[in-house]
């Protein structure tokens, strides 16, 4: 029987067992950001600790950035002082530091594959729930909280138990005018927000194979939102060829040896899973999660669901779903009204969302009752972006045009909803109070749908009102 | 704190019932009470927009059957509660430990629930938390005990894995090494971590992208 890329990876970088029973696991790529980690670094000096591997570890800024005016001081305090914390902890600290005014600052998962720091067969760890996003290259990556923060910084290694691994075999292709937001917004709207907890998810079959890589990375940084902790693709052609060249990825021999590894950290052909699950992509429509989880979702032709008809162990929070959005049981998803339109985050912050959105907006007009943002996920999309004329596009149909950062995806920041706000959103969670206000409502969908949205100022199909329809649309 | 004393033996306190599933880390702390460099003054922020209107004034918590009464965190009846008592996939989301923060930082204990996310319960570990997994009924019916009598004391085992309430007793679940670790008081990992230091630089030298590709 052989054995899956999480076997492969688990075992290499397993330490020993601890007395707890679980596994001690080296963690070769460590994250941080600076509103989980602060905690940690105050934790190591309390405790006399030093950082046992600091090249190990790579610090970026991006939740508490504020996109508009990014002179220092922030206006806001806290974020000031987060922002001279992480300052002084790198610098303590000899870690590596992308801040503000470098040009490889951005949000941490856009810039991790994008400079070629996540790697096949590498773990990953970051304070942040969606480190899933790097398993589209083949590495085991996972969030973490603080109190690991410190064990990594203070031993590279953390205690884990071993997760088990259901396959996710997506047939088919994706229909045109389908996006990686859709597929996995369908996959957790089937599998439930809680489908899988104890679970990473190995996602296979020739949808995946097909998808490139910055749809892979919109595809795993989305697996927690089913409860899966870790999520990957095996790495194969597209993956080489994406990271060829990146800035931290091995040059000449170096990379031949590097290729040989990757390739052999694969799952094997006859690998065993603890669970498959098979779906047939082309069966997929563009996808809204309208309600308070990502998981209630419906296809965009669709109808909300009612209340009355859904599985008895999900009514209680539809109900919740409903007293909270006002939105009406029964009703079309379609003609739905939105007020805010955001593009962006580590979901959907790439330069290939950006080109979706740009495309569909292109010489069109937003609509007079929607304030729309597009925010690019780092410093090196902005650059590629504004290479293109996007930002002229947005401009020119009257969305914002913004600096890197996590923006309105969380509220971190002056990016926010303000009260009943409903917005269409490229981000990744619909949760009460996500966007900043405590009554306000977050449509997700793909950066296309989003657009369209922004321009009728309502949900609509960007299959039939984007210029040359669905197969007009890029492959993605 | 020597292991001795961060052993969790038992755990025993008044409940509070917080009902409804999917209840993610957004909602246990707003993301933005996040903006502070410490924990030390999060135990007011929790539950802060399901608690608080605008102006930080309390508000009446709408319920599913639509009856409306205080969130059960400004809940007279359960004010002192330790233990708290959650629905299925309590702690979903974002992987804060800000939230298992704020909870502990309000004098919260421990938790009761059908089940939790993974990084949440890891991060209630990694605090001295225990965080117990009891059947759908059992969940209910702990909840309806407490509604009925919420001076009622809640009676965490953690060696018998086991909950007492009023006299009944009731048996919870959670991943072995969890509960090990809870019980002899090594739930902070970092010191068990680096009494390994020589099979940690032994892992550095064999895992080939760590050593640049050079074995």
């Amino acid at each position: 029987m052989g054995r899956s890329l999480l076997d492969k990876v688990w075992d290499l970088h397993k330490v020993g067992t601890l007395p707890s029973g679980q596994d001690q696991l080296f963690i070769g790529l460590h994250l941080i950001h600076e509103v989980t980690s602060p905690q940690a670094f105050q934790a190591l000096v309390d405790r006399g600790l030093k950082v046992m591997f600091p090249g190990r570890t790579f610090a970026t800024v991006d939740h508490i950035v504020p996109t508009d005016d990014q002179r220092r001081p922030f206006a806001d305090e806290q974020a000031e002082a987060m922002m001279q914390a992480i300052e002084r902890n790198t610098k303590e600290h000899g870690i590596r530091f992308f801040g503000l005014g470098t040009e490889e600052q951005g949000i941490v998962h856009i810039i991790g594959p994008e400079l070629g720091l996540t790697q096949p067969g590498m773990t990953i760890a970051c304070g942040d729930s969606h480190t899933s996003t790097h398993g589209a290259l083949g590495s085991l990556a996972f969030g973490i909280g603080t109190s690991q923060i410190r064990d990594i910084l203070a031993t590279q290694t953390l205690s884990l138990v071993r997760p088990k691994v259901r396959r996710i075999d997506v047939s088919g292709v994706l229909a045109p005018g389908v996006s990686a937001k859709d597929l996995i917004i369908r996959i957790i709207s089937d599998l439930g927000v809680n489908g899988g907890i104890g679970f990473a998810y190995e996602y296979a079959g020739s949808a995946i194979a097909s998808l490139p890589m910055e749809a892979r990375l919109t595809l795993c940084n989305m697996s927690i939102e089913a409860g899966a902790r870790a999520g990957y693709v095996n790495p194969d052609e597209i993956t080489f060829s994406y990271l060829r060249g990146r800035k931290f990825v091995p040059q000449g021999a170096e990379f031949e040896k590097a290729l040989t590894f990757w390739k052999g950290i694969a799952s094997d052909s006859d690998a065993r899973y603890d669970d498959v699950f098979k779906l047939d992509g082309s069966s997929i429509e563009p996808m809204v999660a309208w309600g308070i989880n990502p998981g209630q979702a419906v296809g965009v032709t669709r109808h909300l669901p009612r209340v009355s008809e859904a599985k008895p162990e999900d009514q209680d929070a539809l109900r919740k779903a409903y007293d909270h959005t006002g939105f009406a049981e029964g009703s079309p998803l379609q003609g739905l009204q939105v007020d805010v339109a955001f593009v962006g985050s580590c979901t959907n912050g790439r330069i290939s969302d950006l080109r979706e959105a740009a495309r569909v907006v292109k010489g069109k007009k937003v609509s007079a009752r929607v304030k729309a943002l597009a925010v690019p996920g780092s410093r090196s999309v902005a650059r590629q972006a504004k290479s293109e004329g996007l930002d002229e596009v947005f401009r020119a149909a009257g969305f914002q045009w913004r600096e890197a950062g996590c923006s309105m995806c969380l509220a971190m920041n002056p990016d926010k909803l303000t009260d009943r706000q409903v917005c269409a959103s490229s981000s990744n969670r619909n949760f009460i109070g996500r966007q900043g206000s405590p009554k306000g409502r977050t449509l997700l969908m793909s950066p296309a749908m989003v657009a369209a949205a922004a321009l009728a100022g309502e949900v609509v199909d960007v299959r039939r009102s984007a210029p040359g329809g669905a197969e007009g649309m890029g492959a993605r | 704190m020597s292991a001795k004393e961060s052993r969790r033996l038992k755990v025993e306190g008044r409940g509070i019932p917080l009902p409804g599933d999917d209840i993610d880390t957004d909602r246990i702390i707003p993301a933005r009470y996040l903006r502070e460099i410490t924990f030390e003054a999060l135990g007011k922020y929790a539950f802060y927009d399901e608690r608080f209107d605008e102006k930080g004034v309390e508000m009446p918590y709408p319920r599913s059957d639509k009856r409306e009464r205080a969130h059960p965190l400004n809940d007279a009846r359960y004010k002192g509660g330790a233990i708290l008592i959650v629905g299925r996939n309590f702690g979903c989301g974002s992987s804060r430990e800000h939230a298992p923060q704020s909870l502990m930082r309000m004098g919260i204990t421990a938790l009761i629930g059908e089940s939790f996310a993974e990084i949440f319960s890891g991060n209630c570990t990694a605090l001295g938390l225990p965080a117990a997994r009891v059947s759908h009924e059992d969940g209910r019916a702990i909840s309806e005990m407490v509604e009925a009598d919420p001076r009622a004391v809640v009676s965490m085992d953690l060696d018998a894995a086991s909950i007492t309430i009023s006299g009944r007793r009731f048996s919870f679940v959670m991943p072995d090494s969890d509960r090990r670790s809870l019980l002899t008081g090594e739930w902070d990992t970092t010191s068990v971590l680096l009494s390994n230091e020589k099979s940690i630089r032994a892992a550095a030298v064999r895992i080939p992208y760590v050593n640049g590709f050079h074995s």
